[in-house]
């Protein structure tokens, strides 16, 4: 039983390749069903998301040769030649596809280390294949170890936990201030693409109140439509400092939009209700000198760029910590492989030796004609007692041997000596 | 025995305070948890503590400054743990363990009883001593609050966002947790101070014997009551009313001390 790897990531391949060689849904129940039906692989999963496309799988044969088969089929399945495609490739193999996966579901393979969204979409991809019948028992061993690997490097380490880009820092400060935004209205200024990235992280936070202000109003109605928001006109935006909780501006504009006069006027309107602004305008949109006006809280995008590159370093420092939860749980689904190689390498230890036995009372028995069938039959149950108890000690030290790497040698001798036709 | 429950509160206490730290600092759940739950063992301890050194000295546990502290910081601790489950927030927790501790070790060293043992006992004496200073407690652990909103406040418009700022609660919900411990505290004193009128009635026939613990309290219950509903308005919400919090019990800590000492016979017992 063994596991392969073949794939591509944002490391090993540019986005030109990787775009080549990307899976929606459907092309990865299709890719599951032709490898399995072309026995290249007995199990199969395809992960593929904007950062990586991979194959898992239980091949028939040594992983050696199903890898080659299955760089071929990536190849064929998306019309890339093997050679533009080869030098992007990585295979990994039983114990180094294991551990890949389970660092990849705890975000330590990720472009951005430690985001979120990467469980979601192993569970997406696991899904989908096991609704497909496409897994089977160590595939599905492997990903709910994987998803559960996730699930503990994100709750035991802060590998997760801080915001790593300037839309998710002001958004996490925005709830330092204001607890759940659940209730609270935000502003965006300007409808830029980093705008746009403010505002969806805003979503996710389920902000209550989404207004938005642009110079071109096409732009605005464009961005308000597609987040659930509502447009103010721009020459309104005095008194639309009044509505919100939070600020969001990036307008491009060589002077501050917002002087210190404005902001007192508006604090004093919204009778000094706690205000969060987040200037993401180079020049700044926003006058600094208002700073210091009563429950005013101003962020720049340097300010935002520096708690980001805070957060880097602490999720940097969180990855020994991952490391050895993934190493733990690596350890744990190897011992369980194991533990069946273990039954099934005696299983057919026994099956051997009872057909040998077969054949060895039936030749020795038959130039002795004077044993009738019942001393025939006895002599067959004495040796099978024989082998049975000759079976169950050596079967008992093999499944309580604690030290993973000598169950594996022994279970390797066992079926070098014993079964050496048998398939892996 | 009392030695025993003195040890298991002061063990329980410490681990707590611990626990407490390396949640707030490494972000560990299982640290938070475990200080949760070694603040409710110490609760327990303490709890039986305080039923020994009644026994022992065959009245009331707070007669005297050893126990009126002792009690004192075992409502706070109470209405920190409760607080802390109602709003789920669990970093405050090593702001609070020190000043339990605090009490508790202060207790422990103050001098024994000069005085005779106080006349005063029944069921409503004793709801009226142990609310006044459940309300003590209550307005001082929304004093601990108020400082920490002060700090975070500080530290997120100096842009000093760090480990700790990331752990803390939100500013507004630690707005809502000190004003739900005034509120504690406001129905605690409204409550016990009534006590203390039927208790005093019964005891001289007077209701209005007068003592100047009476104008303290009610400026305390004043006080109080005008923080809640400034701190409910958009103006003074915030570092306003936490400072206007953190004044208020300087004025709790003047009717215990200076009022209790030198102007309140009634209420002077060390």
């Amino acid at each position: 039983m063994e596991i392969v790897l073949v794939g591509l990531n944002h490391r090993s391949a540019s986005v030109e390749v990787r775009e080549k060689v990307s899976f929606t849904n459907d092309q990865a129940r299709q890719a599951a069903e032709e490898l399995r039906a072309r026995g290249i692989l007995h199990e199969t999963l395809v992960l593929s998301t904007c950062n990586r496309s991979e194959v898992y799988g239980v091949p028939p044969e040594t992983s050696r040769e199903s890898a080659a088969a299955l760089s071929n089929y990536l190849s064929s399945f998306h019309s890339v030649q093997l050679e533009l495609l080869c030098p992007s490739l990585y295979h990994h193999y039983d114990r180094h596809a294991v551990r890949h996966l389970f660092r990849v579901a705890s975000g330590l393979d990720s472009m951005m280390l430690g985001e979120a969204e990467i469980l979601g979409q192993v569970r997406e991809a696991y899904r989908i294949a096991y609704e497909q019948g496409a897994t089977g028992p160590v595939l599905n061993r492997l990903f709910q170890g994987a998803l559960e690997v996730g699930k503990r490097v994100r709750s035991e380490t802060e590998l997760g936990t801080r915001p790593m880009s300037v839309a998710s820092a002001g958004v996490k400060l925005a709830e330092r201030i204001f607890g759940k935004l659940h209730e609270r209205a935000a502003l965006v200024l300007g409808a830029g693409m980093i705008s746009e990235q403010v505002i969806a992280q805003l979503c996710d936070r389920n902000i209550a109140r989404l207004f938005v202000m642009n110079r071109s109003q096409q732009r605005a109605d464009d961005l308000a439509r597609q987040f659930a928001g509502k447009v103010i006109a721009w020459d309104d935006w005095e008194s639309a400092l009044t509505l919100p909780d939070v600020i969001v501006s990036s307008v491009s504009a060589e002077e501050p939009v917002l002087m210190r006069a404005h902001l007192e006027k508006a604090m004093a309107a919204r009778g000094n209700r706690p205000l969060f602004v987040m200037d993401l305008g180079v020049p700044r949109n926003v006058d600094p000198a208002g700073a210091d006006l009563y429950n005013f809280y101003l962020y720049n995008i340097d300010d935002l760029t520096q708690i980001v590159q805070q957060n880097r370093s602490a999720r940097e420092g969180e990855v020994p910590r991952a490391e050895v939860i993934v190493d733990e749980h690596v350890g744990k689904f190897l011992t369980w492989q194991a533990s069946v190689e273990i039954i099934g390498v005696v299983e057919a230890l026994r099956h051997k030796l009872k057909s040998e036995r077969a054949e060895f009372v039936r030749e020795r028995t038959d130039r002795i004609p004077s044993l009738t069938p019942e001393q025939r039959a006895q002599v067959e149950s004495l040796i099978d007692d024989l082998l049975e108890k000759m079976l169950l000690d050596p079967a008992r030290r093999l499944q309580g041997e604690k030290d993973l790497r000598r169950k594996i040698q022994q279970v390797e001798a066992i079926r070098e000596l014993f079964l050496p036709d048998r398939e892996r | 025995m009392n030695h025993l429950f003195f040890l298991l509160t002061l063990a329980a206490y410490l681990g707590s305070f611990a626990a407490y730290i390396g949640y707030l600092v490494a972000g560990r759940d299982w640290s938070g948890r475990l200080g949760s739950l070694l603040l409710a063992g110490g609760l327990v301890a303490h709890y039986f503590a305080l039923l020994e050194r009644s026994r022992g000295l065959h009245t009331v546990p707070y007669h005297d400054l050893s126990g009126s502290m002792s009690l004192f910081g075992w409502l706070l601790a109470l209405t920190y743990l409760s607080l802390e489950l109602f709003h789920r927030q669990r970093s405050v927790g090593a702001f609070v363990l020190p000043f339990v501790l605090t009490f508790f070790i202060f207790a422990q060293l103050s001098p024994p009883d000069r005085f005779a043992a106080s006349p005063a006992t029944g069921v409503i004496f004793a709801f009226h001593v142990t609310l006044s200073i459940l309300a003590y407690a209550a307005f001082g652990l929304s004093c601990v609050l108020s400082l920490i909103y002060l700090a975070e406040q500080r530290l997120l418009h100096e842009h000093r966002v760090g480990d700790v700022v990331w752990r803390l609660p939100s500013l507004d919900l630690l707005d809502r947790m000190s004003q739900s411990s005034v509120l504690v505290g406001l129905i605690s004193i409204a409550i016990g101070t009534a006590m203390g009128f039927v208790w005093v009635d019964r005891l001289t026939g007077n209701v209005w014997h007068y003592d100047p613990k009476y104008a303290v309290t009610l400026l305390v219950l004043v006080a109080y009551v005008f923080y809640l509903r400034l701190a409910r308005n958009p103006s003074w919400r915030g570092a306003r009313a936490s400072q206007l919090c953190i004044f208020n019990f300087a004025i709790v800590i003047f009717s215990f001390t200076v009022v209790n000492l030198f102007f309140s016979h009634a209420h002077r017992y060390f």
